[in-house]
């Protein structure tokens, strides 16, 4: 169907000129779901909506103190130097972005004064380049005014590798220019659908002051001393920091956004342990809210009856994956194990990959561990919504997996454990050491044994999974093992980053110190194609629909078994209304934080 | 004497850099990476993390790594913390005030309780109340402080709610009431701790006093008149608290380096829960600074408690 049909299409159903269900009639008989059509109408709004508030003190201050527990306390308060999250929330406290993301993955306005579109004029419309246009009146808490000179110069700060910066990768390939004092230019190497990733969220868009780092530019940027007393444009100014201990705000009486902040002073505590965290919030109410409560469900809703706080839930799109290794890990080829050269000897047949699928219990994992915070799915690709196939499904049925592999050969062997050609069914099942993933390990090895495949679980701290070492063999790039089970953060509201991982040219080899994102070392041609366009690929309803067949193709292939679609989860004092997106950093929407009397 | 501990003096030098040698080898070797948790920001390119970790000489052979870092610590750096980018030193004396308070109190406590009451239950070996020490002192220091803990805090803080369980080193207020709150969120680890303490301490003052009270100078100096009050204060004490000096003087480098377990439970920004944020981090210079530190000190308070024994016991001769 010719796109300017569709989108005359989207304007009728718009406008009440056509009715909604003809529409999905007319996309039924061109071939597409009823889910994808009425995906199709949900794109053709508007591109990128602006948040709503639900904001309600009608003057500034006067809320009193806000305690916050984070059981991980910041240890420094430069966001361009945060080796994790807690560092960006800490630093997000006094900086501030351009914009940040509402709990919906909308943009929520902050130093800018609105929203680039190719209907202001603001972006361009080949995507290589966006415009900003700054708060008049803005000031820093010192009292000098914010300018466009500020976020130039944080980007040559964070672009320069001397400086060290952990936000490099978003700023070094852009170029950043002013235009006026209250003006500045983006451009981009080549059309970038996702263009508000520079200056925007708490993860790498909080800008610094010029005037108070320009001498602390590249070698010399551990020794500025703002990096320990930061000096922003936030709602709250800083008072105090100990790092890993305490950090200490008070209200911003210059503030540039009206009736804000509700109070009047904060703290953000650190150390401990995420069950004792909740209880601080939840049973004794010492604290307003708690940050990150990774604890069973079961001990959330025993703290929760007739506590002084509630759990808190907010919708992003982490996915916790079981990815399959299409290497053989076994073989060593040119001194490298799991090398592109060879095949995984039981994966390569596609039915020992489905049949895994339909082995891995959601529904009791969900019951059992995660509870409120996890939700099944289908997908690897869990958000925002306009980006979620509704293609897929997933099925748990022993007996399904049982006969789909012996239809495809693989026999029970004398110890029970199938085998075909010599090869048997044994497979090494590793992830990193951690409370959930050891039961949830547990459930899928039983549901394996019942179906005749062997699973060993192999179990290693998070230190060395997660680390770049690469004298170390447990890294999960270097995936020595046959199939591994972790998540990778969904850190903003556009899936370009994520999805891009997996290209076949980024597979992870010895060649580049597996620093390749494929760690799966998957290989899809039709795959690459369809997000190699989707990076360049201006048009929502277009984009969108390459990135869920993106998403359908690695469920075809069965690349990763989704295992839970995880929700963050914060305790919050009952009359605390917390403003907490999946999108974003705990602390980006604070200015929108009140206390309900 | 002043010969003899400039000869222990010359001897640590040595050991320390054994121990320096040691402890820096075994972090290097031991697995992780200060970077880790950038790996799976997806905002964060792997060759950032090479850049990162070639930037702070992560990369360097390990033999290189430990001259230079030896190099530094005897000009007097400490060394650079990757996760706080900031000077260790920095980190360690912001944290050296709450350690000294909570810990030195603990210390303090389990003194006050296990001293009187060894040498009280000693002179009154199998009676009623050295019983009832002995059971309590038992009990007190088969129940491990992360039991104990969470026990007060299930107590103090969620059925009762008397006292904070959360430590913070920002209260609001001045003068006493500034005072009373540093008391009384300072209650329960102190308690946890020190009850802990006085119960080991209690069992080795009282083993050693009744070591001292049977021996014949002791039947000497009662035959003589003295008062009981007299006989145990000034002539068993004295030669009694030898072992007990021992054990206190290797007790001091605790103060410093704080308690993890407790300060963990109770969210007390001291050096222990630094050393276990940081080892979790992989932090390497913040755990060999505080390792290291912890180190000498032991060795000091060595030497300090054999000085001592020269003079509770003039027998004793230092050469």
């Amino acid at each position: 169907m010719l796109d300017k049909e569709l989108r005359s299409m989207i304007g009728k159903v718009k406008d009440g000129r056509m009715d909604r269900r003809a529409f999905i009639k007319r996309m039924a008989a061109v071939g597409l779901t009823v889910p994808l059509a009425n995906q199709i109408l949900a794109l053709g709004g508007v591109a990128m909506a602006e948040g709503a508030s639900t904001y309600k003190p009608t003057k500034r201050g006067g809320g009193g103190a806000l305690k916050l527990l984070w059981w991980q306390g910041p240890t420094l308060l430069n966001p361009h130097f945060a080796t994790g999250t807690k560092d960006q929330d800490g630093s997000r406290l006094f900086y501030e972005p351009l914009a940040c993301w509402d709990p919906e993955g909308n943009m929520k306005l902050v130093l800018a004064a609105e929203i680039p579109s190719i209907q202001n004029g603001l972006l361009a419309a080949d995507g290589k380049s966006v415009t900003w246009k700054l708060k008049p009146g803005v000031k820093w808490h010192d009292g000098k005014p914010f300018s466009a000179d500020d976020l130039v110069f944080t980007w040559q700060y964070a672009k320069d590798p001397a400086t060290a910066a952990v936000t490099i990768g978003v700023y070094r390939d852009i170029t950043v220019e002013k235009i006026d004092d209250l003006t500045v230019k983006i451009t981009f190497p080549q059309p970038t659908p996702f263009w508000a990733d520079a200056f925007v969220g708490a993860g790498a868009g909080q800008i610094l002051p010029k005037h108070l780092f320009a001498d602390f530019i590249g070698s010399k940027s551990r020794e500025a001393p703002t990096n320990l007393a930061p000096v922003g444009t936030g709602p709250y100014r800083f008072v105090e920091f100990k790092p890993g201990d305490l950090i200490r705000g008070v209200i911003n009486p210059d503030y540039h956004m009206a009736n804000r902040p509700y109070f009047d002073s904060l703290e953000m505590k650190g150390g401990g342990d995420a069950v004792s965290a909740a209880r601080a919030v939840i049973q004794t109410g010492e604290y307003d809210f708690g940050w990150n409560i990774q604890v069973e469900d079961d001990v959330l809703l025993r703290l929760e009856k007739g506590g002084k706080g509630k759990t808190v839930y907010a919708v992003g799109g982490d996915t916790e994956f079981i990815a399959l290794n299409f290497t053989d890990p076994n073989v060593e080829v040119d001194g490298e194990r799991s090398s592109m050269k060879t095949k995984h000897p039981l994966f390569s047949d596609p039915a020992v990959r489905k049949a895994l699928s339909l082995l891995v219990d959601r529904e009791s994992v969900k019951k059992a561990i995660y509870g409120r915070a996890g939700r099944t799915t289908a997908n690897f690709l869990n958000g925002p919504e306009k980006f979620v196939s509704k293609n897929t499904t997933w099925e748990f049925n022993i007996e399904k997996a049982a006969k789909m592999l012996e239809d495809a050969g693989w026999k029970p062997g004398a110890d029970g454990i199938r085998e075909k050609d010599g090869k048997k069914l044994k497979i090494v099942y590793q992830t990193a050491i951690n409370g959930p993933r050891q039961k949830t390990q547990a459930i899928v090895k039983q549901a394996c044994q019942k179906a005749g495949i062997d699973v060993e679980l192999k179990s290693v701290v998070a230190s060395v999974f997660f680390s770049s070492d690469v004298a170390n063999p447990d890294t999960y790039p270097k995936f020595y093992a046959d199939i591994e089970m972790f998540q990778i953060p969904l850190s903003q509201p556009d899936p370009s980053q994520h999805m891009r991982r997996y290209l076949s040219t980024a597979a992870a080899t010895k060649e580049n110190k597996w620093q390749g994102t494929n760690f799966p070392r998957w290989v899809n041609k039709d795959y690459d194609a369809a997000i190699n366009a989707a990076d360049t690929e201006m048009d929502p309803v277009k984009r969108a629909a390459l990135y869920i067949k993106a998403n359908d193709l690695m469920w075809q292939d069965t690349v990763f078994i989704p295992v839970m679609h995880r929700l963050k989860v914060e305790a919050a004092a009952n009359n605390l209304r917390p403003v907490i997106s999946g999108w974003a950093n705990e602390t980006d929407n604070l200015f929108d934080w009140y206390r309900e009397e | 004497m002043s010969q003899y501990v400039l000869r222990r003096l010359l001897i640590a030098i040595p050991s320390l850099l054994g121990i320096s040698a040691v402890l820096f080898f075994v972090l290097a070797l031991a697995p992780g990476d200060p970077f880790s948790e950038l790996a799976t920001n997806p905002n964060v390119p792997p060759e950032v993390q090479a850049a990162l970790r070639a930037k702070f000489g992560l990369d360097d052979p390990i033999h290189l790594r430990y001259l230079h870092w030896l190099n530094a610590m005897l000009h007097g750096d400490w060394g650079f913390s990757f996760v706080s980018r900031m000077d260790v030193d920095t980190l360690i004396f912001q944290r050296l005030p709450t350690t000294l308070y909570v810990i030195g109190s603990a210390q303090i406590l389990a003194l006050l309780i296990a001293i009187p009451v060894g040498v009280y239950a000693a002179t009154k070996p199998y009676s009623l109340f050295d019983q009832i020490a002995n059971t309590l002192a038992f009990v007190g220091f088969s129940l491990p402080t992360f039991f104990t803990g969470i026990l007060f805090i299930l107590i103090f803080s969620v059925t009762l709610d008397w006292l904070p369980f959360v430590y913070t080193t920002d209260i609001k207020g001045r003068g006493i009431h500034w005072l009373l709150e540093t008391i009384r969120q300072a209650i329960m680890p102190v308690a946890v701790l020190g009850l802990f303490q006085a119960a080991s301490m209690t069992r080795f003052v009282r083993s050693a006093m009744l070591d001292v009270i049977r021996l014949d100078y002791v039947t000497t100096a009662r035959a003589k008149g003295i008062g009981q009050r007299r006989v145990i204060i000034k002539h068993v004490m004295r030669n009694a608290m030898i072992p007990v000096v021992t054990l206190i003087a290797l007790q001091i480098p605790a103060v410093f380096g704080g308690a993890i377990v407790t300060e963990q439970i109770f969210r007390i920004p001291g050096i222990g829960s630094l050393l276990i944020s940081s080892i979790l981090s992989n932090d390497t210079p913040v755990v060999m600074a505080v390792t290291f530190v912890f180190a000498c000190l032991v060795v000091l308070f060595n030497l300090i408690a054999d000085v001592l024994y020269g003079w509770l016991d003039p027998r004793i001769s230092l050469r």
